[in-house]
């Protein structure tokens, strides 16, 4: 058994932390940091609750060591949003298009989403569509996610997200 | 769900992973992606004493085209790879095949490397390796060696790396420019391992097939290369072929079992129909009008 020293960024905050090597990065959000937003369920890479960015990309963070993201920077979905709340454009389209039910799943379709789209991006729907293969919702509520996608790939509708604050 | 207690090492340099994996002797596991090893480690189906994190050594990563031959660093990320140009053009069948790898999520994490050493029966890149006929480089503290695909994989995530070994490369050789891509899988959903895939490459020489690689996956207790399939196409002119008696051939070369997905007859009549349809179509695209 080890214990490491890392440090690291999350949502724009830098953390010194002592952490055991077997902590998963999900847990150690949770836990460690109080970033509960971060929801682990399958905790084995299938669902896709718990995905992060890891600079800048979408991750599952059930899937590495919280360890391996010394010097990192890490978004969770606390840090979507601008810092006054205001939703980003994902958020913003996931509320109106009423793409949640009970809302388990969704922090980590909003990072993938967010990862996808922020910035100059501009995918495409099937892009979308294939990237979220990746998340499970065992509400079984995909058309208002889909919904989304279709609103984020609209012609002259998606706006520059920025970087999260 | 939490990983048993082990050690964690992190080499910045091949030689530094080399000599920690020799310390290691046995009791210690190399950590790429992870998006496999993660899950076994969470499940406790892996208990190693000692993890060795390959992911911050820099000559582990990267992509190099020499013509068309292509050099791929193991600790590449299967995402990276996914959208390199060099590699597209170079070899589409890589491409396309890396496109069926898991999810956009885990592909960001998971490495080439890591997938090819794992040697996962139903997974996409251990055929493909098998199929066009790479190597894979391997190093340990006594010298390199280069491994042919086919002499790799024993059985389900079971290879001819020995505990000491650090895969440092993957060595495709030339499929020319105009190599068809040849790749269809059966999976229940998008990022599932297949039940049933083929892939592989041909290469034709005036209306004749002058080279060909094939490969199944999900189809036996290791990626399986369509050997006999292959020799009853090479040197056939394309309208001559009979695309459902060399499914059959190919379909008699695999060793396909029974899970909770599908049963071996069931691999089998998909093996053979995909296999018929997947070839014609290919050949087709480049039939001379």
């Amino acid at each position: 058994m080890s214990e490491h020293s890392i440090e690291l960024t999350v949502n724009g905050r830098r953390f010194q932390e002592r952490v055991e090597a077997r902590v998963t990065l999900g847990d150690f959000l949770r836990e460690q940091l109080g970033y509960t937003g971060t929801h682990l369920a399958c905790e084995h890479g299938v669902c896709g609750a718990c995905t992060i960015r890891l600079d800048g990309i979408a991750v599952r963070s059930c899937l590495m060591f919280a360890v391996q993201a010394d010097g990192a920077e890490i978004t969770t979905v606390e840090g979507a949003a601008a810092a006054d709340g205001t939703l980003n454009p994902v958020q913003q389209a996931m509320r109106e298009c009423h793409a949640l039910q009970c809302g388990f799943c969704t922090p980590g379709v909003v990072m993938t989403l967010t990862s996808l789209t922020d910035g100059d991006q501009k995918p495409d729907e099937e892009t979308l569509l294939k990237a979220m293969s990746g998340h499970l919702c065992r509400c079984t509520g995909y058309q208002g996610i889909r919904k989304v996608i279709k609103r984020l790939t609209a012609d002259g509708v998606v706006e520059p997200a920025g970087e999260p604050a | 769900m939490k990983p048993a207690p082990f050690d964690y090492v992190v080499p910045r340099t091949i030689e530094e992973a080399l000599a920690e994996l020799d310390r290691g002797a046995g009791d210690a596991t190399i950590l790429a992606g992870g998006q496999t090893l993660m899950p076994l480690l969470a499940l406790r189906m892996a208990t190693p004493g000692i993890i060795i994190d390959i992911n911050r050594i820099p000559e582990l990563q990267g992509i190099a085209v020499d013509g068309g031959a292509v050099r791929l660093a193991p600790v590449t990320r299967q995402n990276v790879a996914l959208g390199d140009a060099g590699l597209a053009k170079a070899l589409p069948m890589v491409t396309t095949a890396l496109s069926h790898v898991g999810h956009f999520q885990t592909r960001n994490r998971g490495t080439v490397g890591g997938s090819v050493s794992l040697g996962e029966p139903a997974a996409e890149l251990p055929a493909t390796v098998l199929a066009l006929g790479a190597e894979i480089e391997a190093r340990s503290i006594n010298g390199t060696r280069r491994i042919p695909a086919d002499e790799f994989y024993l059985g389900p995530y079971s290879t001819v790396l020995e505990m000491d070994e650090l895969v440092t490369a993957i060595h495709f050789p030339d499929w020319g420019a105009g190599a068809i891509t040849v790749f269809h899988e059966v999976a229940r959903r998008p990022g599932d391992f297949a039940l049933v895939g083929l892939v592989g490459a041909m290469t034709l020489d005036q209306g004749r097939i002058a080279r060909a690689g094939l490969a199944w996956f999900g189809m036996g207790a290791t990626p399986i290369k369509a050997v006999q399939a292959e020799a009853a196409i090479v040197g056939q002119t394309l309208p001559d072929i009979d695309w459902r008696e060399i499914a059959d051939i190919a379909v008699s070369e695999t060793d396909p079992f029974d899970d909770h997905s599908a049963d071996a007859d069931y691999r089998r009549t998909v093996g053979r129909s995909i296999f018929a349809r997947t070839l014609a179509d290919a050949a087709n695209q480049k039939v001379p009008a």
